[in-house]
């Protein structure tokens, strides 16, 4: 009987420090680098063995009312002892004499909520430097920040997981060797290192929203992290339109997430979707944001995009879409930030609020300026104008064009189904 | 941390500058290099002639292998380089960003390997 109960407590004990692992240790690393002088390897072996401590520890002492500060306390102290052992190795005295002056300084003041917030901070510019290379600074936020494990993010990014625990090793020695600061930039690089923090977030959402290859909940799960960090972001830097675009965009992208997929994992287009479906608390959230960042003054390119998203989440039907303000939209989106697919998008934009013609004469011109040559979506969208303008065989060649393009299997599935319908004279199969 | 910042170029846009371009640029350079040492980061900085006066020296099985200029081809030459005391990445790289021919070039830096002393 009592054996039973010790071990379901036991059970629980362990049940809990796993919570406070996964919740905790993140925040926890990210104090830990700057209290161990930017040393990410000693940080993250540091703090493994004080959950190891943990693990012996707290199922009899019980769990301390402050894990974390427990955990860096521990890890530190550990980190202490092993430089001591060390000392008599010239090269790092040095070292042990920065420690133990860090050492004596109250803990206190540091463990506060706002030292934490500067130290995910510093945590996340570090790991998005620009000098590393950006599928490196897309793993080490998800190792780093998120918390994730290797096998998880290899899963996720469909590398075999030797590379993708290659790719982190490479990193955190660049940004040992290299000498990569471990700081918030000043000022004048800010706006700078901010574009490639909010580049690293939104590439994790993309992949994760985007492709529809690979397992679906670990892909879930890339996009709830990479809105939990634009969160992070938006809550540290709180003067930063473009954080707040970037958070909204995915909000409100997410929000349709349970509309995208029909019955049969086929890939459902924004016109069809059932809007019912979308989650009206993301819609709502991503929609407030957007008035925020747009109020805030010039409107970056995220904030655009989260603008014209918007858009299409206060429409209740696809029929009552504003698309003459969301073409507005995209050429403002078009001066600030000119690319053929922003010039694309704009394009079906001008078709749906002035007609297919209208459309169609934009899409010319960016084929015959030999733009976008391998994209599928190009003689997808003209296909559609072309079969909406009764011209199907044009509409047609257009289809063959665009699945010949098309990669990913739902998107082909819907283009066959396209053209089916326009060589069958428009009857459904 | 002391880093090396290579220069590299094409040497054909240099040459195809007149006496007062060149001229103009060798004296950014010179600024530049004052401003580094009045700042405590300037380390040794130099020129180099360009590719026609290099020697490329290989040693294969004992033999001494010796040609001329460098062996590739390649886009951008090595034109010069500093070497400079920082605190950190950032701080080179603002240097780096100061160097007249990262406007047409491109600066490489590279942290200098300190071997532990014997």
């Amino acid at each position: 009987m009592e054996d039973a109960t010790t071990t379901a407590r036991q059970g629980e004990v362990r049940r809990e420090i796993d919570r406070v692992y996964r919740e905790e240790s993140p925040r926890a690393l990210a104090t830990l680098i700057r209290l161990l002088g930017g040393d990410f390897d000693l940080a993250e072996e540091m703090l493994q063995e004080a959950f190891a401590i943990a693990l012996a520890a707290w199922p009899s002492s019980g769990i301390p009312t402050n894990p974390r500060a427990w955990l860096i306390t521990t890890a530190r102290h550990k980190a202490l002892d092993g430089l001591r052992r060390r000392s008599r190795f010239e090269e790092k005295r040095q070292e042990l004499g920065v420690l133990a002056r860090q050492a004596e300084t109250p803990t206190d003041d540091d463990l506060e909520e706002r030292i934490f917030g500067d130290d995910r901070l510093r945590l996340i510019f570090t790991c998005c430097h620009p000098s590393l290379a950006v599928e490196a600074q897309v793993a080490l936020t998800l190792r780093t920040l998120c918390g994730l494990t290797t096998e998880e993010i290899a899963r996720a990014f469909l590398v075999p997981v030797p590379t993708m625990a290659q790719r982190l090793v490479r990193a955190k020695q660049k940004i040992r060797t290299a000498g990569i600061p471990y700081r918030v930039p000043p000022v004048d690089l800010l706006p700078e290192r901010l574009d490639a923090v909010l580049c690293a977030i939104y590439l994790v959402f993309t992949e994760g929203y985007a492709a529809t290859s690979g397992d679906e909940l670990v892909r879930r799960e890339l996009c709830s992290e990479a809105i939990r960090l634009g969160r992070l972001v938006c809550q540290l830097l709180p003067g930063e339109a473009e954080a707040r675009g970037l958070l909204a965009l995915m909000l409100l992208h997410d929000a349709r997430s349970p509309a995208r997929r029909g019955p049969d994992g086929e890939l459902v287009l924004l016109d069809d979707q059932d809007r019912s479906l979308w989650d009206r608390q993301r819609r709502a959230e991503g929609t407030a944001l957007v008035a925020e960042a747009l109020r805030a003054g010039r409107a970056g390119s995220y904030v655009l995009q989260a603008a014209i998203a918007s858009e299409h989440a206060r429409a209740a039907r696809a029929a009552d879409t504003d698309w003459r303000r969301i073409a507005d939209l995209y050429s403002l989106l078009l001066q600030i930030h000119p690319s053929p697919v922003v010039e694309l998008n704009r394009a079906v934009a001008v078709a749906q609020a002035y007609g297919p013609a209208a459309g169609l004469k934009l899409m010319d011109r960016l084929e015959a300026r030999g733009e976008l040559p391998s994209y599928h979506l190009l003689p997808a969208a003209r296909a559609d104008l072309l079969r909406r303008l009764g011209r199907t065989q044009d509409a047609a060649a257009a289809y063959r064009r665009a699945i010949e393009l098309a990669s990913n299997e739902p998107e082909r599935r819907f283009l066959l189904r396209r053209l089916s319908e326009v060589e069958g004279g428009g009857t459904k199969p | 941390m002391e880093y090396m910042l290579l220069l590299y170029e094409r040497e054909s846009d240099w040459q195809a500058l007149s006496e007062d371009e060149k001229g103009a640029i060798m004296r950014e350079y010179f600024a530049l290099s004052d401003s580094i040492r009045q700042s405590g980061h300037y380390r040794a900085g130099n020129p180099l002639h360009p590719t026609t006066a290099a020697t490329t020296v290989r040693v294969r099985e004992g033999k001494t292998l010796t040609t001329d200029g460098p062996f590739a081809e390649t886009r951008e030459q090595l034109g010069g380089y500093y070497l400079i005391d920082a605190k950190d990445l950032d701080e080179a790289i603002a240097i780096a960003a100061r160097v007249p021919g990262a406007r047409t070039g491109s600066v490489e830096i590279r942290p200098i390997l300190r071997l532990p002393p014997k």
